[in-house]
């Protein structure tokens, strides 16, 4: 091997199947007689169902079966939640797989037709009556949470699924602060949109038992326990396929009632069958992300040292709990309130409240960016509050080099960062004092631009399992790699992590090659079908390269340790006298005579000569648990400009230093770093999930709900600093969700501070130009009632 | 097959003939009776543009046009964008330049630049980005769709270039 690809950007191995048309997403499934599936869902937000009547649609020509709740009612188990955090009081609510008595928003499942086709499962939805009554519905959790709100649930009085606190008492610091600055702030509701729909199909063996769920899934295998749980089939009878998956952002963790009923059907009707939602169906069917409302407070110093911060956080669960719902607004926000500052003083309250609306779960990022609002914009208001440069306040603040492994008021272990300098760097990439003064003039003729800073930290790759337990999650964060290396000396890399866009059959590639000193092409990495890999836990957190990448190279290292003891025998030397360099072994400091790692590997699989005590074949597993979480950093800078007469935004630079350690592939790792900005900033100023008063939801469709466009984005901007992390073997942070969770804030920051000479101190996302407008004329006009 | 009507269109090179109900979408027609599931169906309200091919050669969301109405032309779709073995030089551009992460937008982006680079060879960063106006992509941020249509249109050049013919490469990096 001449040129160490580890660390370098080479091009994706997943891309030429991806650009030719041959990737292989779960709505490609074609299979011999396969029937169509279409979900029949509430039109009202909250209502009994008094009756269904699908005789008509059975009766239609190409329909097979319909099913409704009452019919699966004892047959089905309802779906679990797989995250209960600890001292939470959190409700389990029943969530059945299609309503049988009563629907909790509109979108929930109340009959499946399986039909000759997709258009025909369509008609025949249309023919099923359902006598509905109305009842009251509920949107907004603060309302939700009031005395005369509508109730949702027997055992969940007044709509409130969990109550939990964490963190110091800070009342004290608080009475004695000088300055204290508060806000109330709401986070919208997002709706995580992948290009991908969900989808499932499903095929059922009625000689072996076994049935195969192709599924838009984050997380095979966390799909093959609940699924197996619910359906009752054995895990070892069950597989789950998620080849190619398009995108997922945490919508594509969740177990849904639709890939369950797929399946119950598939081997009910003994026919396999198959079902997408449409992207309507995704809008109102497929976990929503966000939606809080915080009551943040910081405490702190004339001279702008913050002494301490606190958050009452309400969190909109949507009616029912999903897979991962209560975990996020809780573990993943509350312990990570203070950001990246040094504040010895810290807490958290959080209600989840339930609401007529789709469940909520994690978003890309998931409570980390809710968090990361909250502190970021607190630390403007508190800049001005005091008279201070943003930036100087956060210089002030951050945790300093020498702190690490710093331990933040909720326990946890920050690794490593040099977050000064991340800021510096960023900083002489804007040319700040010249950006200020360019504002300055321009302000003098009307115009409006803003600085907006986000020095923001996040927690991710999680792991370890000890924590996964103690905060309640169902399950282990633990990571399986296997690294098969074939007689010919080719490599098979099994993964338990699932990447659906990240590229690690790409990245995991390299770690392989660098291992084993293999040219890329020799190694194929396999994940997303539990027949074929280990138990694994998936991808989301960001939580693949620093988990997944770690047990890979543990198990490389297994793998060379093994052929490193037959080479020695071959080589007629001790062990210890070997070197392995660029794919072969020879003696230590002398390349006369060597063994390439083919011959090795022949050897290994011959079992002529193998020396005493070794075993043939060669591969090596590993399960591999991360000691610690990974805490990625950086600086983001937002220069933005408003139209005071339009109200129009338009993002003039984005600039991003980002810290995820070291990186395998720069050339991915900015690709994350890009699309998580794009979605950050789609909160910033373009999305928002809105809800009528009766709970219906009125951005259903792409029409509606504003996606970013390429034109909204000036070019991205970025560098890096490097700190490795010392919390896994490759020294990795993760990148997936940095992006996201750094942007939003920055880009909020400038409009507020191009705002701020018009008088506009409060705005709630998305800073569209209605919105701006609004408040630049009331700002007016107050005024104007002032003068 | 009753209320079927019979179409007759070329894909991708080869003559296609087959009965269709009058309501079959272009897009399902293609993914569901031709097997050609590289067409992807991102949308139900034509925003999305993954569905995107070429019809007679110009870029057409495939969502929005019904099967019948295809009758009698050529569509190339992202299966066809190769020739002879080939890649096409935006198939080369997105690989090199990251312009995919998921991969789902990427057959509709693909069909469209295909078409854009010829039309427009020396557009700049601006109007690409306006030119992607029908496309959504979540992953990308766009960021390096933008920079592989510019990779692109610098390969179209190269290849137009007299002898630089054998400098192409093979679909497979
Ligand atoms: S599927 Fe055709 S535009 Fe979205
Ligand atoms: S690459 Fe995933 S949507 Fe564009």
């Amino acid at each position: 091997m001449s040129q160490s690809v580890y660390g370098a950007r080479v091009r994706r191995k997943e891309d030429p199947r991806l650009v030719t048309g041959h990737g292989q997403y779960t709505d490609d499934v074609q299979l011999p007689g396969l029937l169509y599936a279409a979900m029949l869902r509430s039109p009202h937000a909250h209502a009994r169902i008094l009756s269904i009547d699908a005789r008509d649609a059975e009766a239609m020509p190409g329909v097979v079966k319909v099913y409704t709740g009452s019919q699966l009612k004892g047959l089905v188990a309802p779906i679990p939640t797989a995250w209960i955090p600890p001292e939470s009081d959190l409700k389990m609510v029943e969530h059945p797989v299609l309503a049988y008595d009563r629907v909790r928003y509109a979108g929930d499942g109340v009959a499946m037709v399986v039909a000759e086709s997709r258009a025909l499962a369509e008609d025949a939805l249309d023919a099923i009556r359902v006598d509905y009554e109305a009842l009251p519905a509920v949107y907004d959790q603060v309302r939700a949470m009031a005395t005369d709100a509508p109730q949702l649930h027997g055992d969940a009085p007044g709509n409130v699924a969990l109550h939990w606190t964490v963190g110091t008492d800070t009342d004290e610091v608080f009475r004695a602060a000088d300055v204290v600055v508060s806000q109330t702030i709401r986070q919208q509701r997002l709706i995580p949109n992948p290009m991908e729909p969900r989808s499932a199909a499903a095929l059922y063996n009625g000689a072996t038992g076994e049935l195969t769920l192709w599924a838009t899934s984050q997380n095979p295998h966390i799909h093959r326990v609940l699924v197996s749980g619910v359906l009752g089939i054995p895990e070892h009878r069950l597989r789950i396929v998620s080849t190619d998956v398009g995108g997922g952002f945490g919508s594509k963790i969740a177990c849904y009632p639709d890939e369950v009923l797929v399946a119950y059907a598939a081997r009910d009707l003994g026919v396999p069958v198959k079902w997408t939602e449409t992207r309507s169906e995704h809008f109102t069917a497929t976990s929503h992300g966000r939606d809080h409302v915080d009551e943040v407070q910081l405490a702190g110093t004339r001279d702008g040292k913050v002494l301490a911060v606190r958050v009452k956080a309400y969190a909109n669960m949507g009616a029912y709990l999903s897979t991962a719902g209560p975990g996020v607004p809780t573990i993943l926000f509350g312990l990570i309130v203070n950001g990246a500052y040094d504040i010895a003083h810290a807490s958290a309250e959080v209600y989840g409240v339930f609401t007529n609306t789709t469940p909520v779960d994690a978003y890309r990022g998931a409570g980390r960016p809710e968090a990361t609002f909250l502190i970021e914009r607190i630390m403007d208001r508190y800049a001005a509050a005091i008279q201070m440069d943003p930036v100087e306040v956060r210089r002030r603040n951050l945790i300093r080099r020498e702190q690490f492994p710093y331990a933040n008021p909720f326990g946890l272990s920050y690794d490593s960062g040099d977050y000064h300098q991340a800021l510096d760097k960023a900083l002489a990439m804007l040319d700040y004092p010249a950006i200020r003064r360019e504002q300055e003039a321009l302000r003098r003729q009307g115009k409006y631009i803003g600085i907006g800073f986000s020095t923001y930290v996040e927690m991710c790759g999680l792991g370890p399992s000890q924590v996964a337990g103690a905060v309640g999650f169902q399950g282990g964060l633990w990571e399986s790699a296997m690294v098969r290396v074939h007689p010919g000396g080719k490599v098979s890399v099994f993964t338990g992590a699932s990447p659906h866009g990240q590229g690690e059959e790409t990245t995991f590639a390299q770690i392989v090659a660098e291992k084993l000193g293999l040219p890329l092409e020799d190694i194929e990495v396999v994940h997303g079908d539990t027949n074929r890999i280990a138990m694994g836990w998936g991808t989301y957190g960001s939580r693949t390269t620093a988990v997944g990448g770690g047990a890979l190279a543990l198990a490389a290292d297994r793998v060379v340790a093994k052929a490193k003891t037959i080479a020695a025998h071959m080589l007629e030397i001790p062990e210890e006298a070997v070197q392995f360099e660029e794919g072969r072994f020879h003696p230590e400091g002398s390349r006369d005579r060597s063994v390439s790692f083919q011959e090795v590997t022949l050897q290994a699989y011959l079992a002529w000569n193998l020396p005493a005590g070794v075993e043939p074949g060669l591969e090596a597993s590993a399960f591999y648990d991360p000691t610690n979480f990974t805490y990625p950093f950086g600086t983001h800078i937002a220069v933005v400009s408003v139209d005071a007469e339009t109200g129009e935004t338009r993002l003039m630079r984005y600039i991003a230093v980002d810290d995820c350690g070291p990186t395998i592939n720069p050339m991915i790792v900015e690709g994350q770093i890009h699309g998580g900005i794009a979605q950050g900033v789609g909160q910033a100023l373009y999305e928002g999930a809105v809800y009528d008063d009766d709970a219906q939801l009125v951005t259903g469709s792409f029409l509606d709900y504003a996606m970013p466009k390429a034109r909204f984005f000036p070019r991205i901007e970025l560098d890096h600093t490097v700190t490795p992390s010392p919390h896994n073997p490759l020294g990795v942070k993760g990148v997936g969700e940095t992006g996201t969770i750094a942007s939003t804030p920055a880009v909020v920051n400038a409009v507020m501070d191009a705002l701020a000479p018009l008088g506009v101190d409060d705005l709630a996302m998305p800073f569209t130009p209605a919105r701006v407008w609004e408040a630049i004329q009331a700002a007016e006009g107050r005024k104007g009632g002032q003068s | 097959m009753e209320g079927h009507l019979s179409i007759q269109l070329t894909v991708n090179g080869r003559a296609v003939a087959g009965e269709v109900e009058p309501r079959t979408l272009l897009a399902h027609y293609l993914r569901d009776a031709l097997g050609l599931t590289g067409t992807h169906v991102g949308c139900d309200t034509s925003q999305c543009g993954a569905c995107t091919v070429l019809i007679d050669g110009l870029p057409v969301k495939s969502c929005t046009v019904l099967a019948v109405q295809a009758d009698g032309s050529a569509i190339t779709t992202v299966e066809g964008l190769a020739s002879g073995g080939h890649a096409h030089a935006v198939q080369r551009a997105f690989q090199e330049r990251h312009g995919l992460q998921c991969g789902f937008c990427t057959p509709g982006v693909l069909m469209l630049s295909s078409w854009f680079i010829q039309q427009y060879p020396t557009a700049d960063d601006r109007q690409i980005r306006e030119a992607l106006d029908g496309i959504i992509c979540r992953c990308t941020g766009y960021e390096n769709i933008v920079q592989s249509i510019a990779r692109a249109q610098e390969i179209q050049r190269e290849n137009q270039a007299p002898l630089a013919g054998e400098a192409r490469e093979g679909v497979s990096s």
